[in-house]
């Protein structure tokens, strides 16, 4: 069953003064219902219920765009989608009382404590905190020692938490979290997403957008985005499977010089910088790590490394990615 | 639902250091400073005198002056020079010489001059400093007449006096008229910024989108954030009915209840420009400088401090469009001459168009916004 649905969803953002075009928000194709399951690019956006689902992109890809159209908050040029079985522009009433939504900015109330911005957000649901307690209760016990400080005194790890307890207050049947990690520690986020997953066996829907790679693992299902548009849609696992070209990682001394070299040679596909070194992707099979190794000391490159990887998403993206830039 | 949000408002409120007491501050500025502060009367005229005479009707004329409640002898110099130096100075604002001989002739060709010199850096102290002075010389002129003529002849000179009686106003009392009309500001501040800006802060903080995806209405939460601000606005206005009770003894001679219900339509009509400029503004920095424009115009257009009458013919007609007009108008009539209800017919119904005109304006252009 699926819990949110999109068909050819659109969103055009118009300079406001000279109403020109300014760029797409979003532009999301592909029809659930058609005999073949899917249409246009091929891609159906669809999150069944009780998987965490990722979006992942680079900023600007439109992951925001797309999160306010599903809680109602945007107006979709064209296109319908439905949450939970409801109509986000006919029934965004309906939508409003059974989501949660934690926007990337922490937008509570500062100037209120930590138990009263709780409070707040658990009585304009109709409920109250003790109801749904044992939902808030593991990430709500993190900052319960604090509940009479001011929001705006919290750190940002802890106003986090604060923010994911509100927008778990009412229950909610799907939750959407818009990069709910970024500009947090690694260790916070490890602890953020173990809380998604017992969430998650609570039977909640969980949409979650980052620009983390390294978070697509740790989802369900993930749709790459880029320019509004959904590269792909499966599960990291097939993702990274599908990847059928060779991957070789190359380190050495002068790595700038070494990603002009590199894209220089026939030999090699695409070649981008991946952490401290450069990943590659080989399109000429002959092409041995020993050929390439003696190409690049010819051109000075000492203390070369060349090895053979697996891929990760990071990789898949980025061969999705760059052919169309 | 509403009470929870009215609930955190309030809260929100009087945790803000600032706003609570605002509350309290302004009404005691307006009723107890303002009306000290703008006050157009001219008083403690400073006055350079030059006696070069030094007789008994030179120094009449002196404490004539003096007596009169307006001048403050800062300054006596033996020649004129000497007393332009001390308006260069700033010690006096206007001079008034009396030449060697004044008395005799006076007394021989009944004729005599003076001189009044005026600083007119300040157009109006010192045009109104010198006009006074030269009705204290006439008035002492006419006095030295009558005493010649009485003790020359038998007969009594006829003389008449006029008196002037200042209805709804007997005393002439320059607060009397600007406290009511003062009042206003507050209900326009806390009625109409505060809402505005705390809806507009709300956007800002992004707080406004977490409310969004809640099931609260648009419409709750525009009231919740109304109505706290109304309660607080009343509560000022009775703070100032009863300091200028205290202090000024000012109590208006009609009902105060028609203030109350004409200020209620007032605070409706008001609050809905307040929703307009928060629905445009995006930054508190934007929201504030539309106000500020707005209610400037509004006040300049409003009588506050020139009588409308003395405007030109096109600002006139744009006083019409001034909310606070009416309100100023309705404080007055009802505090100094005691009007009812239905002698601000008028009044109350332009109010009520502003408050139709301002309130749909706010939802339609909130519509067009919120896309």
């Amino acid at each position: 069953m699926s819990v949110i649905e999109s068909k050819n969803l659109s969103k055009n953002y118009f300079s406001a003064k000279s109403g020109k075009f300014a760029g797409i928000g979003l532009r999301l194709s592909g029809d659930p219902k058609s005999p073949s399951g899917d249409l246009g690019d091929g891609l159906c956006f669809e999150v069944d219920k009780g998987e965490i689902y990722g979006i992942i992109g680079p900023d600007g890809a439109g992951k925001t765009t797309l999160f306010r159209i599903l809680t109602t908050l945007l107006l979709p040029d064209s296109g319908t989608a439905t949450v939970d079985g409801f109509d986000v522009v006919k029934d965004f009433k309906k939508i409003r009382s059974r989501v949660g939504y934690m926007p990337g900015r922490f937008s509570l109330y500062q100037d209120l404590t930590v138990e009263e911005n709780l409070k707040v957000f658990a009585s304009i649901f109709n409920t109250t905190i003790e109801e749904n307690y044992h939902l808030i209760k593991d990430i709500y016990q993190h900052i319960e020692p604090f509940k009479t400080r001011r929001a705006g005194a919290l750190s940002g790890g802890m106003k986090q938490k604060l923010a994911l307890s509100c927008a778990l207050i009412h229950k909610p049947s799907v939750l959407f979290l818009d990069e709910p990690t970024t500009g947090v520690d690694p260790v916070s986020r490890k602890e953020f997403w173990e809380m998604l997953k017992k969430l998650k066996s609570e039977g909640i829907t969980i949409l979650v957008s980052t620009p983390y790679m390294d978070e697509a693992s740790l989802c369900d299902r993930i749709a790459l985005i880029q320019n509004g548009e959904f590269l792909t849609i499966d599960s990291p696992q097939n993702i990274v499977n599908k990847f059928n070209k060779i991957l070789w990682s190359v380190h050495s001394n002068n790595m700038s010089k070494l990603l002009n070299d590199l894209r220089s040679h026939a030999g090699v596909g695409v070649c981008y910088a991946f952490g401290d070194t450069h990943h590659i992707t080989v399109v000429d099979e002959k092409l041995t790590i020993n050929t390439l190794s003696d190409f690049l000391q010819e051109k000075d490159h000492k203390d070369v490394v060349i090895s053979k990887i697996e891929a990760t998403v990071e990789d898949c993206f980025m061969e999705l990615a760059i052919p169309k830039n | 639902m509403l009470k929870y949000l009215l609930e955190k408002e309030f809260k929100q409120f009087f945790r803000n250091r600032f706003l609570p007491k605002v509350v309290i501050v302004i009404p005691l500025m307006v009723t107890l400073i303002f009306p000290l502060i703008a006050n157009f009367e001219i008083k403690n005229i400073n006055l350079s005198i030059v006696d070069s005479d030094k007789s008994p009707y030179s120094q009449q004329l002196v404490q004539k002056a003096q007596a009169s409640g307006y001048y403050r002898i800062t300054n006596i110099s033996e020649n004129y020079d000497n007393a332009l130096k001390s308006i260069e100075l700033d010690q006096a604002d206007v001079i008034l010489e009396i030449p060697i001989n004044f008395e005799k002739d006076l007394v021989n060709e009944k004729a005599a001059a003076v001189m009044i010199t005026a600083n007119a850096v300040s157009g109006v102290k010192g045009g109104l400093g010198s006009a006074y002075l030269s009705s204290i010389i006439s008035d002492f002129n006419t006095n030295v007449r009558v005493e010649w003529l009485q003790s020359d002849s038998r007969f009594v000179v006829p003389r008449f006096e006029i008196r002037p009686l200042y209805w709804y106003n007997p005393m002439l009392e320059y607060y009397v008229f600007m406290i009511p009309a003062l009042m206003i500001m507050i209900l326009a501040i806390i009625c109409g910024f505060l809402p505005a800006l705390n809806i507009v802060g709300e956007k800002e903080n992004g707080t406004i989108e977490q409310m969004n995806v809640t099931p609260v209405s648009k419409f709750k939460f525009i009231i919740s954030k109304l109505i706290p601000h109304w309660v607080v606005g009343f509560v000022s206005l009775t703070i100032c009915f009863v300091v200028a009770r205290l202090f000024y003894n000012l109590i208006p001679a009609g009902s105060i209840l028609t203030i109350y219900i004409l200020a209620s339509v007032f605070v409706l009509a008001f609050s809905g420009f307040g929703l307009v400029v928060s629905n445009y503004a995006k930054t508190l920095q934007q929201a504030m400088f539309m106000m500020f424009f707005f209610v400037l115009t509004f006040i300049f257009m409003s009588g506050l401090y020139t009588p409308v009458e003395n405007m030109p013919q096109w600002a006139q007609i744009i006083s019409h469009f001034s909310p606070l007009k009416y309100m100023i108008q309705v404080l007055r009539l009802v505090y100094l001459k005691g009007s009812g209800f239905t002698e601000l017919l008028t009044q109350f119904f332009a109010l009520s168009a502003f408050a139709i005109f301002f309130n749909g304006w706010a939802v339609i252009s909130y519509r067009k916004s919120s896309q």
